[in-house]
């Protein structure tokens, strides 16, 4: 019986990704999968289907969110962990969570309301813009990496933070140094279950990103997702259509796996290291 | 030029405080901004009416209850499953190929993206098994998202009970059930209420899986076969459809203060659970 039960989470993978394949390879067949990813053509009333620039956008967004997230994320964590006093540290971490636990409606509100007029007035472009969609992305994601980021330095034996500061070596040097060094498998994995996160978000990136169908050439242009993409048709389509909503969630899931087998494997590799000391 | 290295690290820490400063700054920004604007037009009318001319006027009560229905639903459906997935890769079986399978099946599972567990429940719930958009479909979608997350939190609370505790009831003669249900999950409690009270969370606030499965009716949902619109859904139509500013801070507002009631008390939980010694 409990067997059964642990089975539902494998179970449930299986059947969703067996449906959403169901859906959406067809389509793809039908299209060809060089054309469905590699053209610009998205005219779904004339039964053209290519995703490309959907694809630039997911890659250009997440990576603009990683750069903010890595940045306040990793630097967050060494704060945390190294260098703040315990009142501090009180303060911060339920602030963390608190910030994870935001609805991600609400980030993208406030990058309508504030983010975008400021991107439009001060920088140019329509302000609904690949910038936009990554600094909320960017805050989107910090949690997810400062939290994970400050468990893989916290697993850092203290021996070797001690051994550095007996060399004379000063905080600082300690942590860039040594410190980062040995927990950086952990914050890789950190930053690409980040990744995973900034790829998968809907509604934020829907609301702040414009949603124009071209290619982006620069920071301040609109952009479409691949997530916004099912998001903002799936309501009225059908046929061909929606089917190629779901080979666009085919190619979304693609990702997802690809970054989640990575995160495994290097935290798998980061285990092995920490047992075999 | 060469700088002391004294001199940079002052320069390395001041940058980290700046950086999480700002990040403070950012949150209580966006808390502070939306309660804002939106508490004054929080009245005991807003949340007890229904709205009318598509949210333009009138209350949230309807999206109130869909939301307590969808997730208190998932939650109902996600945690025993949760709990008992938990229970068994922790006290019923050694490490072995099954168990290394059923968490990457976890792991993956927590990676999905929720506009495609809004596909899978569209096409699934929805149409294969004929459930419509309704609030079932919502809520068993919502399960499904959840559930990595209260098996992660329960095994990693399982896995804190001390071996004593075990050694102990066997010692008193308990079956292996009994020292499971009366004394590890009985001082693991804490840890997997964290679990379920963030999962609540996480199912507040979800919009995209929502949006394809329950629908957004903006009636009463009467069974659970009826569409209805939650209030993050609800939020998400308001402000991107530009219907009413002030409703949407408003529902903003009521969005926010359950997030925080529900952070505070996961933050209850686990400190009782630290507190225990337990952790």
């Amino acid at each position: 019986m409990l067997l059964l039960l642990a089975l539902s989470a494998i179970s449930g993978l299986a059947v969703i990704t067996a449906f959403i394949f169901k859906e959406g390879v067809p389509i793809i067949a039908k299209v060809g999968l060089g054309t469905f990813i590699l053209s610009s053509d998205w005219y779904p009333g004339e039964g053209e289907f290519g995703i490309f620039p959907m694809i630039v956008g997911s890659l250009a967004v997440t990576a603009g969110a990683m750069v903010i997230g890595l940045v306040f994320g990793v630097g967050c964590a060494i704060l945390l962990t190294l260098f703040s006093p315990p009142k501090v540290v009180a303060v911060m971490k339920p602030s963390v969570e608190l910030l994870a636990g935001i609805p991600s409606v609400v980030y993208g509100f406030m990058g309508v309301v504030i983010l975008v007029p400021f991107i439009r007035d001060y920088l140019g472009g329509p302000g609904l813009s690949v910038l936009a969609a990554s600094i909320v992305l960017g805050v989107m994601v910090l949690p997810t990496v400062t939290s994970i980021s400050v468990d893989a330095l916290q697993a850092v034996p203290r021996s070797y933070r001690e051994g550095s500061l007996a060399l004379g070596a000063t905080e600082w040097q300690t942590t860039h140094r040594v410190i980062l060094k040995a927990a950086r498998s952990g914050i890789v994995a950190a930053v690409i279950l980040g990744m995973g996160r900034a790829v998968g978000e809907t509604m934020a990136v829907i609301m702040v990103a414009g949603n124009s169908l071209d290619v982006p050439h620069g920071i301040l242009d609109p952009v479409r997702t691949l997530t916004s993409n099912i998001a903002l048709e799936m309501g009225y389509a059908a046929g061909d259509h929606r089917k190629a909503l779901f080979a666009t969630g085919v190619v979304l899931f693609v990702i997802i796996m690809i970054l989640n087998t990575m995160a495994l494997a290097v935290s798998r590799r980061r285990a092995g290291k920490v047992q075999a000391r | 030029m060469r700088i002391a290295p004294r001199n940079t690290q002052r320069m390395a820490v001041g940058g980290m405080w700046v950086l999480a400063g700002l990040m403070m700054a950012a949150l209580v920004f966006i808390l502070g901004f939306v309660l804002v604007q939106g508490l004054p037009h929080v009245t005991w009318g807003f949340l007890t009416e229904s709205p009318r001319s598509m949210g333009r006027e009138g209350g949230i009560a309807p999206m109130i209850v869909a939301t307590l229905w969808i997730t208190g639903l998932a939650v109902f459906l996600a945690a025993p499953v949760g709990v008992a997935t938990a229970i068994y890769l922790t006290e019923y079986t050694r490490e072995s190929r099954l168990t290394h399978v059923i968490r990457f099946g976890a792991d993956c599972l927590a990676g999905i993206p929720s506009i495609i567990f809004g596909l899978f429940g569209f096409v699934f719930f929805a149409i294969t098994l004929g459930m419509g958009m309704s609030v079932l479909s919502g809520a068993l979608t919502l399960a499904l998202m959840v559930l990595p997350t209260i098996i992660r939190t329960s095994e990693e609370a399982i896995r804190a009970v001390p071996q004593s505790y075990r050694d102990v009831s066997y010692g008193l003669g308990s079956t292996r059930w009994q020292m499971v249900t009366r004394v590890v999950l009985r001082s693991a409690l804490p840890g997997i209420g964290t679990g379920i009270v963030l999962s609540i969370g996480r199912s507040i606030s979800e919009t995209a899986a929502v949006m394809l499965t329950a629908g957004s009716a903006l009636g009463f949902p009467h069974t659970v076969f009826d569409s209805g619109r939650t209030l993050a859904l609800h939020f998400y139509v308001l402000a991107r459809e530009g219907i009413s500013m002030s409703n949407a801070y408003a529902t903003a507002s009521v969005l926010i203060l359950a997030i925080l009631g529900i952070n505070l008390a996961a933050y209850w939980l686990m400190q009782r659970f630290v507190a225990k010694g337990v952790a």
